[in-house]
């Protein structure tokens, strides 16, 4: 069993809505990718290699300020249902995690987490740096995430070139090797059916989406990760500039639609959101992509102000732990028991009715 | 699986499609997603960069010199690249410059870092003259063949180096 206890916050702090935009963005991560000199990159190691970079890393990052208390998690230890859970908290890649496919985890791959920061060992790169923030915060996450990487820069020696710049395992991540990436909330845009212009606008600009997992993954409860294709030729601030700009003409478009439409449709929209209320207040067995997309409905309800009864943290802190392999640490059951989606329900229930609870409303405003 | 759209070749190419408020997974082949606009650059399961590293190093670009046979540090070949979309060491960069640069281009339009420098003890900045002579030596063998693209960006270069 994992202890969650050993990070502060479990290492949720960023979905506590406390950031800009929350009502529409999640959370904001910014990346680096860094490899270590004189060392073949991860894909090309043998495991003595990779244990004695994951040696060396550990040891830089006790010397660092951000990492000194940091958990550590070796995955190549863990089973594979507490690799997922560390995975559905977005603290490590489904990669790291050895949840691609028929691959299986890779050894010495770890993580080191604390607070806002974190590092992959041994992913496709040496070391992935993170900073994850919660609401639309680039310069908080950049700020976070620069701090470590200058510290661990000062005590571990980073590839790096005078023309490509840092240099990576694939050259789609080499020079600045930073991915910036926004988890936004784009339901008004998907029912007027306006996203997949904006999608394709992106494209153009130099930006690309993924669902909520990242790479690679489906998109699920109208939640997109908006981020940068390109990591060289421009400066970091240039990338998270441009990145930002982006992102707030997208909410832009999404106010917008959701204006349209409690200005043409305010029936079917409330309607909408209050039925999708009412299904996770009664369900008796919910899917974890039926959940995901009534949750969907409901933060819509929360973020325009038709429902009141239940606030964002709460529907952040839902969106976790309805996950497959969190619901099935928190029941004992394992993953893929049947029993799963009635506890799932029950689950959504309890967390509703202690919310409406809380903040005064009753089971039906409307 | 085969292309959705012309159900011949087969489907490399795996996206995610809104339409409705319901979101669809669509199968395409390279060619297919090509004409749709779709860059398989990114899309691409296996080999990320798809058809782009599969072109790698087989057409010569002006101004590029040869690429190594091999890394004389990890002992990775174009081959191996070309298979796995990753390359196996820092020395790779060095040894593969050449065919990189053109792939950089098409990836990030652009072929030189201009973020943060990593000015770590031990860790000597480049030899500015040397990186000079190289691109004046470039920017020659670029206007000789007419690639004024290329010329225009290692003038710049130049320009930036002073």
């Amino acid at each position: 069993m994992i202890d969650f206890t050993l990070l502060p916050d479990g290492g949720l702090a960023w979905l506590d809505a406390s950031g800009p935009e929350s009502h529409l963005v999640l959370s904001t991560r910014v990346r680096l990718a860094r490899n270590l000199r004189g060392r073949p990159f991860p894909v090309r190691s043998g495991v003595a290699e990779r244990e004695a970079v994951l040696d060396e890393i550990l040891s830089a990052g006790e010397a660092t300020r951000p990492l000194r208390a940091a958990a550590v998690f070796r995955l190549d230890r863990l089973d594979h249902d507490e690799r997922l859970q560390l995975h559905e908290r977005h603290l490590v890649s489904r990669e790291l995690a050895g949840l691609e496919g028929d691959q299986a985890v890779r050894p010495a791959a770890a993580l080191l987490s604390a607070g806002p920061v974190g590092a992959m060992v041994n992913e496709e790169d040496h070391l992935r740096l993170q900073g994850l923030v919660s609401g639309l915060a680039l310069e908080a996450a950049y700020r976070e995430v620069d701090r470590l990487d200058t510290e661990l820069g000062q005590r571990l020696p980073y590839a790096f070139h005078p023309e490509f710049g840092y240099l990576t395992s694939c050259p789609t991540n080499v020079g600045t090797g930073l991915r910036a990436s926004v988890l936004i909330h784009l339901p008004g845009l998907v029912l007027t059916k306006e996203i997949t212009k904006v999608l394709q606008g992106l494209g153009q600009v130099g930006l690309t989406f993924r669902g909520l997992y990242g790479e690679g993954s489906e998109v699920v409860g109208n939640l997109f990760q908006l981020s940068n294709q390109t990591t060289l030729g421009r400066t970091e601030r240039e990338l998270l500039d441009h990145l930002g700009k982006m992102v707030r003409q997208v909410i832009a478009y999404e106010e917008e639609a959701r204006a349209v439409l409690l200005r043409d449709a305010p029936s079917v929209i409330e309607d909408k959101v209050w039925r999708a209320y009412g299904l996770l207040r009664h369900a008796r067995s919910l899917s974890f992509e039926e959940a995901m997309n009534l949750l969907s409905g409901v933060r819509l309800g929360a973020g325009t102000g038709l429902i009141r009864e239940v606030g964002l943290y709460a529907l952040n802190k839902l969106l976790i732990h309805t996950q497959p392999a969190h619901l099935a640490a928190q029941t004992g059951l394992a993953l893929g028991d049947a029993e799963l989606p009635r506890r799932r329900a029950a689950y959504v229930r309890g967390v509703l009715a202690e919310e409406a609870g809380r903040r005064g409303g009753g089971p039906d405003a409307g | 699986m085969r292309c959705e759209r012309c159900g011949e070749r087969e489907a490399v190419v795996h996206l995610h499609q809104v339409a409705g408020g319901e979101v669809t997974k669509v199968h395409l082949c390279v060619q297919c997603a090509a004409e749709q606009g779709v860059a398989a650059a990114e899309t691409v399961g296996k080999t990320p960069l798809g058809q782009l590293v599969a072109a790698l190093g087989k057409a010569s670009e002006a101004g590029e010199e040869a690429a190594a046979e091999a890394c004389p540090a990890c002992g990775a070949t174009l081959e191996d690249f070309r298979a796995t979309g990753r390359l196996g060491c820092a020395e790779c960069w060095q040894a593969f410059a050449g065919p990189l640069r053109g792939l950089l281009r098409r990836l990030h339009g652009a072929t030189h870092h201009r973020g943060e420098q990593y000015l770590a003890e031990g860790f000597a900045p480049a030899d500015v003259d040397a990186r000079v002579r190289e691109l004046r030596a470039r920017l020659q063998a670029a206007v000789s063949e007419e690639n004024f693209e290329l010329a225009a960006e290692l003038r710049d270069r130049l320009q930036e180096l002073g």
